[in-house]
């Protein structure tokens, strides 16, 4: 390297300036050489191997697994054999584009909420960082079978794991009542209801996102929103005009990332039934890769129908 | 003088009056009270209050049942009266807990494996963030598609293969010639990594392990936000590349680093998924994961006897992130600073 380092400065200019560039590209890659070591070794061997049992069926033996190829086999049982499978993987993929706004929107709030200066924002901030920490593994696997807090509130009798409707915050047919008599449609006051009763489950899965729109608003420029106060711009007009272009790079990447986190995320049901298979069915542990590969192709189309969507709408300052 | 009376034209909240002491009281309270906004105000403050309270009590209630349910002796239980507060409070959950399922060794072995997985997870993914954050090379975005699909892959999908690789661990039939060489035989099934640090250890040093893409992309957009002019100037005084990140670079980093740590500790922490793919005997390495059972001296025929076990695996949980909470309470302030310094906008 230093040799390199060296040599050029006798050299003319253009010469110099290509061989610092010649450098700092293989410099570039030194610094990224552990990935590409880990992804050749390792990551894509078990991509490979992963796809490739897709199409096989699998019997552990002695000395190893003997594997024979069987074609589509795993997909179609997948696909038309299975009666459960199709059925959890439209509803979780309609779950999965109705939480979405839902968390996007409600991050995007909160992070506001949380970005002006009140008393004992220190204490909220670290409240809602809460979830961040425990929304995955341990606490999580032990929250999906746990009634406590239902028994607690009083709502279920002793010994049903159950929650009864009773314990949902706002009842659906108290909101509809309310809302009937406004012309919006049933699946829109399903919808609302549905947040409002999920909220546990919305506050829980939205703290990164949270926190990555609360870092947002603070690089954007105070001296902004100062003239628009001189030049008497209401705060409604501040948020449309200022502060939701600024933060719409943010949008699209919390959109991005809410997508992949709920639908890898242990609690969701597709994810739980693909387990239930590798554990239980007859030589589901092929059956259940190729569901997850499934999953995973419909979940790339609905991502990038999200980033498509999105990306029309994003604002970006540029430095330069 | 003339530059306040200025001031008190432009005034649109009786806050910014704060640093005008001149104004009478009676002043103060009607431009305060009788401002066009104060209504509002106050109704968006207490609306704003109301609305952090109740969602702080969704996050906290169900630790505050966790907490509460691990005191509960099995016949207040049974008392459907007895709630949040027990009747007959005990210790016998905790004390069987941690005696008969081996908490003590088991968080030493789980602190010893974050502690090491995290610290190498951080430098590592902050090394490949800087890389393609400030170098152009050939195959860049290529290889940085790679980092997004190992966010994207869910890990479940890779499980079986995964489990395969570190049983039979190869690459590419090189450790099978060298075994036969040293005179294994023709049979032999590369090494056995699994149940031993080595997985983990791999995964980690690789920048693979549990969302480390994230913490690749979150270092990227960091670095991204460094300005260049830094490394230039070190260069044009003769220091190298290396040099450079690790003199001048790496210290700015620090506040990022200790974010990331935090994610990557407390992450490996809680993790069931590699515990239970890559440690699958139970036994030979006892982790904090297996502390989620009923013990078997508090085996109940009680009616309540489901509600009980419940209330004992949630008193696992909690003495699982018991020594996280309590790290956290100490490292809160620097972990903050670093997010919001994190400048994730790039």
């Amino acid at each position: 390297m230093n040799n390199t380092a060296t040599k050029p400065a006798t050299a003319p200019k253009k010469r110099k300036k290509a061989a610092l560039d010649s450098k700092k590209a293989r410099a570039g890659w030194f610094f990224v050489l552990p990935f590409i070591v880990g992804m050749i070794i390792i990551y894509l061997p078990i991509v490979v191997d992963s796809v490739k049992l897709s199409f096989h069926s699998i019997r552990p033996t002695a000395t190893g697994i003997v594997t024979t190829f069987v074609g589509f086999e795993n997909y179609s049982k997948a696909l038309f054999d299975d009666p459960e499978f199709i059925k959890i993987l439209t509803a979780s993929l309609r779950q999965l584009v109705l939480d979405v706004p839902a968390i996007v929107i409600f991050a995007l709030f909160m992070a506001i909420v949380l970005n002006q200066k009140m008393i004992g924002r220190a204490v909220f901030r670290a409240i809602f960082f809460v979830p961040v920490i425990i929304s995955t593994g341990i606490i999580d696997s032990i929250d999906q079978s746990n009634s406590m807090a239902s028994y607690m509130e009083g709502t279920i009798d002793t010994g049903s794991a159950s929650t009864s409707a009773a314990s949902d915050i706002i009842n659906a047919m108290d909101v509809k009542k309310l809302l009937g008599n406004m012309i919006i449609g049933t699946e829109l006051v399903d919808y609302v209801v549905g947040i409002v009763n999920g909220i546990f489950n919305i506050v829980n899965r939205s703290g990164v996102q949270l926190l990555v729109f609360l870092a947002g608003l603070q690089s954007i420029n105070p001296s902004i929103y100062e003239s628009c106060t001189m030049e008497g711009a209401t705060p409604w007009e501040t948020f449309w005009k200022i502060t939701f272009p600024m933060i719409s790079p943010m949008i699209l990447v919390n959109a991005v990332y809410t997508v992949i986190d709920s639908f890898t995320s242990e609690s969701n049901q597709v994810m739980s039934y693909i387990d239930h298979v590798y554990l239980e069915v007859a030589n589901g542990r092929v059956i259940s890769t190729a569901m997850s590969w499934i999953y995973f192709l419909l979940v790339v189309v609905l991502l990038g129908l999200v980033a498509l969507l999105l990306s029309s709408f994003i604002f970006y300052q540029r430095r330069d | 003088m003339n530059n306040q009376t200025n001031k008190k034209l432009y005034v649109h909240n009786a806050d910014q009056l704060k640093d005008y002491k001149k104004i009478g009281f009676w002043t103060r309270l009607r431009l305060r009270v009788f401002s066009a906004n104060f209504l509002g105000t106050v109704i968006w403050k207490i609306f704003r209050f109301v609305l952090l309270v109740g969602i702080s009590y969704i996050i906290i209630f169900p630790f505050i049942t966790k907490i509460s349910s691990s005191f509960f002796s099995p016949t207040d239980f049974t008392d459907s009266a007895v709630k949040l507060i027990p009747k007959n409070p005990t210790f016998d959950t905790y004390r069987a807990i941690i005696f008969d399922n081996d908490y003590f060794e088991r968080l030493f072995n789980t602190a010893t494996l974050s502690l090491f997985t995290a610290v190498i997870q951080t430098f590592i993914t902050a090394l490949i963030g800087y890389g393609f954050a400030k170098f152009k090379f050939k195959g860049r975005g290529i290889v940085f598609m790679l980092v997004i699909l190992t966010m994207v892959i869910p890990q479940k999908t890779l499980m079986l293969s995964m489990f395969n690789k570190f049983r039979y661990f190869d690459i590419y039939g090189i450790i099978e010639v060298l075994k036969g060489a040293i005179g294994f035989g023709p049979n032999t099934t590369g090494l056995q990594l699994t149940d031993t640090h080595w997985p983990l250890f791999l995964l980690s040093l690789t920048g693979l392990g549990f969302k480390n893409g994230l913490y690749i992309f979150i270092f990227r957009q960091f670095y991204k936000g460094v300005p260049d002019e830094l490394e230039e100037a070190a260069y044009v005084d003769g220091s190298g590349i290396f040099k450079t990140y690790f003199r001048i670079i790496l210290p700015l980093t620090v506040p990022m680093m200790v974010t990331i740590f935090m994610f990557a500790f407390s992450w490996s922490w809680t993790d069931t998924f590699y515990t239970s793919l890559l440690y699958p005997s139970q036994t030979a390495v006892k982790l904090l994961p297996g502390l989620i059972e009923v013990p078997a001296s508090m085996t109940t025929t009680t009616v309540a006897q489901e509600l009980y076990e419940s209330a004992i695996l949630n008193a696992a949980g909690l003495l699982v992130i018991l020594p996280l909470f309590i790290i956290f309470l100490f490292a809160q302030n620097a972990l903050v600073e670093g997010i919001e310094r994190s400048g994730i906008v790039g």
